[in-house]
This record gives C-alpha cells, sequence and structure tokens, in this order.
C-alpha cells in the first residue's frame, strides 16, 4: 500500500459548497423531468442521472474495493487458515478456527515485536517528532526569514526523499568505520545498529518525521490571536506560562490530531526495515517488520494474516479516534 | 539617566539566552542537514568512502551508472510505475469526485468518510499479506500479466490505495466550478463526459495537478508494494534496486550507490522546488480550528 503518510490531510469529510450551491441551481426548461427525478436534478445541472453517476463512480470503486476492501476482509479468512506460502499447506489449507490467535497470542516473539513498536512509536514520534515539531514551529515563528527558510528546508528534505536513499544515508552515517558519526563523536569503531538497534531507529525517525509536526504546529500557531500574546507579555508571563496558558488552550486539537496521525503513520511504518531488516536477532523486530519475516520470509502465511488482522484493529481504532476528533472540531 | 543594575544584569540575561537560542538552533539545523552532506559530496568523490569529505572533484562516478544492467532499466521503471499509476489516479478520481459532486447520491457522505477510514487504516504493513496472496492469485488462474512480477499489478495496488485522498482532495476543487458553464453546454447538447473533459477538467486543471504530482511522489519513493509483487530484478524499480545495491553484493559499490541515490532523488526534489515556489509548502489554511 502507498505511502500514505506523505498525503496532504485532506482534513476530513468536508461538505464544501455543493450543499450550499445545489439551492440556487436553476431548472432546466424544456427537459421533461419524471417526478421521482426532480428531486435529484435540484442538484444535477448536467442531466447526469444517478445511473450514469454510479458508472462514473464504479471504475474508482473497483479499484478500491479489489485492492483495499477485499484484501482487509480477506485477513479475516487468511488468519483463520494454515496457509503457508510452499509446500503441501499451500496446496490445500485447512481451517483452523482462531487457533493463529491463540498461538500469536501465546508467542513471545509477538509481544517482543509488540513492545518494541511501543518504545518506537512512543519515543520517535509522540515524544520526539512532537515535541521537536513543535519547539521548532514556536521558536521559530519570530526568527528572520533566511533561518527559518533554512531549517524548514532541511526539515523537510529529511521527509521529502525516497525511504531507501534515506535508509542508505543513515547507513552510511552511522558506518562502524567511515561513518560521520563515529568521526564526529570519536567513537571510532562503534557499530549503531548492531550496538543500540531501537535508539538508533528512534533517533532516526525523529529526523525523517519531523516535518510533519513542524508544518502542522506552524499552521496551528498561526491560529492564536497575536494580541493574547501581547497582553501575556505585557502582563509578565514567562515564556512556560505563555504555553501553557494562552497558546496550548488553542493548539490543543492540533495537538491531539498530530499525535494520532503519526502515531497511525509510526506504528505502520516500513522503512526500518531497510536500516535493520529487524536485527540483530530479534532486537529491532518491530511489528510491521515482524509481518514482513513471518509472512514472506518464513511463508507462514496465516499466521501473520492473524497478526495483520490485529494491526488492522489497532489502525481502525486509532483512525476512529483521529475522525472523531475531526467531527467534534468541526461542530464546534 | 543611568541604567540600574537590573536592567544590565536583564540585558545580559536576554544576550546570552538569544545566544543560546541560536546555537540550539544551529544545532538542530546540523542534526537535519548531518545525513544529507553525504548525498552530496560522494556522488563527485573520486573515490567515495562513508566519509563526508571535500570530493576530488569528478562526474566518473555517473559513469558507474552505465555499467550497472539495471540501473537505467530501474529509473526507467520508477517512472512507468509513477506515471502509470497517476494515470489511474488521476482519471478514476476525477470521474469519481465530479459524479459526487454533481449528484446527490443517498449515503454518498458516508461513503465518502468510509473510505477515508479505509484508506488511512489499510496500510502496506496491515495488507501485505494479503495484497500478496491476492496477486499471486490473480497470476495463477486470471492471467499471469496481472500476478507476480507484474507492473500493471502494482500500479493497480497503488491506484486502490492512493484513489480514496485523490477524490477527497479532488471533490473539494469540483464543488468550486459554477455550475453555469455546464449548465450552457448542455444546452448545446455535449454529453456529460464531454462537458467533464472539455469544461470541467480545464477549470480544476490545478486540482488535477495536485493530485498527480502527489500520485507521483508516493509511487516513486514507494518500496514495500513492489518489494513484494516484483521479484524480477529488471522489473523493479528504483527504490528495489538500491536496496539490492547496498545488500547483496559484497562490498557495496558507493561509487554507484551514492550516484543512483543522487540521482534518484532529482526528480522528488526537483518537484518539491517547482510545489514550493509556486505554491507555498505549507498548510494553508487547511487546518480547521
Amino acid at each position: 500500500m502507498p505511502n500514505t503518510s506523505r498525503h496532504s490531510d485532506p482534513s476530513g469529510v468536508n461538505d464544501g459548497p455543493a450543499a450550499g450551491a445545489a439551492a440556487g441551481t436553476s431548472h432546466h426548461g424544456a427537459v421533461a423531468v419524471d417526478p421521482p427525478l426532480a428531486a435529484a436534478a435540484a442538484t444535477d445541472v448536467v442531466g447526469l442521472g444517478r445511473a450514469r453517476a454510479f458508472a462514473f463512480v464504479a471504475p474508482a470503486l473497483l479499484l478500491i474495493g479489489v485492492f483495499l476492501l477485499f484484501p482487509a476482509l480477506w485477513t479475516l479468512y487468511i488468519g483463520a487458515t494454515d496457509y503457508e506460502r510452499t509446500g503441501p499447506k499451500h496446496v490445500s489449507p485447512s481451517f483452523v478456527g482462531v487457533g493463529n490467535y491463540t498461538d500469536v497470542l501465546a508467542d513471545p516473539s509477538f509481544y517482543n515485536s509488540l513492545w518494541l513498536s511501543l518504545l518506537f512509536v512512543g519515543f520517535s514520534a509522540v515524544i520526539g517528532q512532537n515535541g521537536l515539531g513543535f519547539a521548532l514551529a514556536w521558536s521559530l515563528r519570530n526568527v528572520a526569514g533566511w533561518v527559518r527558510r533554512t531549517v524548514e528546508t532541511l526539515v523537510l528534505f529529511a521527509w521529502i526523499l525516497p525511504g531507501s536513499v534515506v535508509a542508505f544515508l543513515w547507513i552510511a552515517m552511522l558506518d562502524r568505520d567511515g561513518g560521520t558519526v563515529n568521526a564526529l563523536l570519536g567513537t571510532p569503531g562503534l557499530a549503531w545498529f548492531v550496538d543500540y538497534p531501537m535508539a538508533s531507529l528512534i533517533i532516526f525517525n525523529i529526523w525523517r518525521g519531523t516535518a510533519f509536526s513542524l508544518m502542522l504546529y506552524g499552521a496551528a500557531l498561526s491560529s492564536v490571536p497575536p494580541s493574547q500574546l501581547e497582553t501575556a507579555r505585557l502582563a509578565g508571563a514567562s515564556g512556560l506560562q505563555t504555553l501553557r496558558d494562552v497558546v496550548f488552550p488553542h493548539i490543543r486539537g492540533h495537538a491531539l490530531t498530530n499525535t494520532l496521525l503519526i502515531t497511525l503513520w509510526t506504528f505502520n511504518d516500513f522503512t526500518p526495515f531497510l536500516l535493520t531488516a529487524g536485527g540483530p536477532g530479534d532486537d529491532s523486530e518491530i511489528v510491521s517488520v515482524y509481518v514482513y519475516n513471518t509472512a514472506i520470509r518464513d511463508g507462514r502465511l496465516g499466521y501473520s494474516g492473524a497478526i495483520s488482522l490485529l494491526i488492522l484493529v489497532a489502525n481502525v481504532v486509532l483512525a476512529l479516534l483521529y475522525l472523531r476528533m475531526l467531527r467534534k472540531r468541526s461542530v464546534s | 539617566m543611568t541604567i540600574s543594575d537590573d536592567d544590565a544584569r536583564r540585558a545580559a540575561w536576554r544576550m546570552a539566552a538569544r545566544i543560546g537560542f541560536y546555537a540550539l538552533t544551529c544545532l538542530i539545523a546540523v542534526f537535519f542537514a548531518l545525513p544529507l552532506l553525504w548525498l552530496v559530496t560522494a556522488p563527485f568523490d573520486a573515490s567515495p568512502t562513508y566519509a563526508v569529505d571535500v570530493p576530488e572533484a569528478t562526474l566518473d562516478n555517473f559513469a558507474e551508472i552505465n555499467a550497472n544492467p539495471y540501473a537505467w532499466g530501474s529509473m526507467f521503471n520508477s517512472i512507468v510505475l509513477s506515471i502509470g499509476t497517476a494515470l489511474f489516479v488521476v482519471v478514476g478520481a476525477a470521474l469519481a469526485a465530479y459524479a459526487l459532486s454533481r449528484v446527490r447520491m443517498p449515503g454518498r457522505d458516508a461513503l465518502l468518510y468510509v473510505l477515508l477510514l479505509l484508506s488511512s487504516v489499510v496500510t502496506g504493513t496491515a495488507a501485505m499479506v494479503p495484497l500478496f496472496l491476492l496477486v499471486s492469485e490473480i497470476g495463477d488462474s486470471v492471467h499471469p500479466a496481472l500476478g507476480i512480477d507484474s507492473s500493471f499489478a502494482v500500479m493497480l495496488v497503488m491506484a486502490g490505495g492512493l484513489l480514496p485522498a485523490g477524490i477527497f482532495m479532488l471533490k473539494d476543487f469540483v464543488d468550486t466550478v459554477p455550475r453555469s458553464y455546464e449548465e450552457s453546454a448542455r444546452v448545446f447538447g455535449a454529453s456529460p463526459l464531454r462537458i467533464l473533459k472539455d469544461i470541467v477538467a480545464p477549470l480544476i486543471a490545478p486540482g488535477l495537478a495536485t493530485i498527480a504530482v502527489w500520485t507521483v511522489v508516493n509511487v516513486w519513493g514507494n518500496f514495500l508494494v513492489p518489494f513484494i509483487l516484483l521479484r524480477d530484478p529488471g522489473k523493479q524499480p528504483a527504490a528495489v534496486l538500491m536496496r539490492t545495491l547496498y545488500t547483496e553484493s559484497g562490498q557495496p559499490n558507493l561509487a554507484l550507490l551514492s550516484t543512483f541515490s543522487l540521482l534518484y532523488s532529482l526528480p522528488v526534489i526537483a518537484m518539491y522546488l517547482y510545489v514550493s515556489r509556486k505554491y507555498g509548502f505549507r498548510f494553508h489554511g487547511g487546518i480547521k480550528s
């Protein structure tokens, strides 16, 4: 599935002007309109009609149905079989019911990957990207234009470059012998991805993903009325007090939105595979890499189907929370 | 009038805070710039190592690209996949967004809601197992040209994942087009498809361009889908070949890798510069508070 973390946040179900414009459209003089169609014609200026409108939507729905909806539903079935990539269980898999789920929930390597994913999401996204993104947005808002543009451009480059490229850049930078980091820190021979795989991945992901938080908080901070900041300054409030009492109430919704989105994306991110492939051993085998390793490398499709379904459920919970937030905010 | 001690101390304190602030900003800028340095220096270095140093300038490394049998091919594959997927997404999203904007179908808003939910939930991680199986099955039982090792299948899979958000973005554009043009075109007997193509499409050209660029950038950088669905190195895009270049050869050829990384990144950088110059790379009031 494409990396949806790049999409410029469609920010919710937005009825926009469609409903408003519907009222003002004119009649179609000579066209005879059947009574049941009259209501539709009030909005349907082109005379598309329901049937043809459906035909227009059909190609997109077909692709979405086959390659997005069906795989999601099929996971349910796959997870209930002992399907494998090769061998006899590939030809005639049998139905094992909830067997895979009980196996997964009793498997220490599943809990290992879940724990590593929690560390990865918690430290790199919720704390790292959130914190650094906000700190940068806050401190850069009054800074000279070129300083701000330079920092923003650098942060954005980390975000827009292809995953394969940034993965290799980090492998080069953290290389045991010639890497820049070892040269700077005076720690020759330190193999970061072997000795500190999770810490390296976390720092990498902060570098990689802060751009989104920076942009979101940048936009959010511009919604804080300058007069209130001025009042706080005149009242002698310290920086922290201003943040807590003036800024935070305005951006609380944005902060929650941002945290939910980057949590969802980081939890599903596959780029760590390019850096460590889960190793050494299973020391950095976060959930996304664990699914790949059990499904494609080891060929245990049924078993990994069960894990996929658990991931889907976690994603649904996060996405529903996010959508609820959006709706609450557009109502208030 | 004399300046009191208190004022002087406060001024000094403010000065120190300012210096500290700029030092910290510099440090953060360095943190973000450091990994990128190698990408800029190594391709022009006569004997590239993992270290960043002032290159002994040469363009010889670009010849390494010609020497590798898959390098240019993978770049070409990336172009084909990106443009092919963008075509599916743009055409599919334009048709759907137009119909959804102009005809009030029952359950339209619920449909859009569910699509948004689906596209953010069914990610590569959650769907790699069923997608791998689905494409293998289609290849076995329908036609090999749609199975594993089919670029066409990769395009369809990625278009399916990008279409929901594409429809969303485009519907906002279609909603702003005044209906009067379409009414007059209809009076002259133009068919709905014709109206969409000749009247609406030019008016929403910025929207079409936006989702085309957005799709191309997404597909260009996507690793997981082609990694799972394309086994033949001759069909793999640059994203997948990159990994092969540094994992499957004993001693990675750094001249080739660094040069290839740079060439492969250039289109994305060019598009970023184009978009940021034209529209500004920010969230413009897109976020409701």
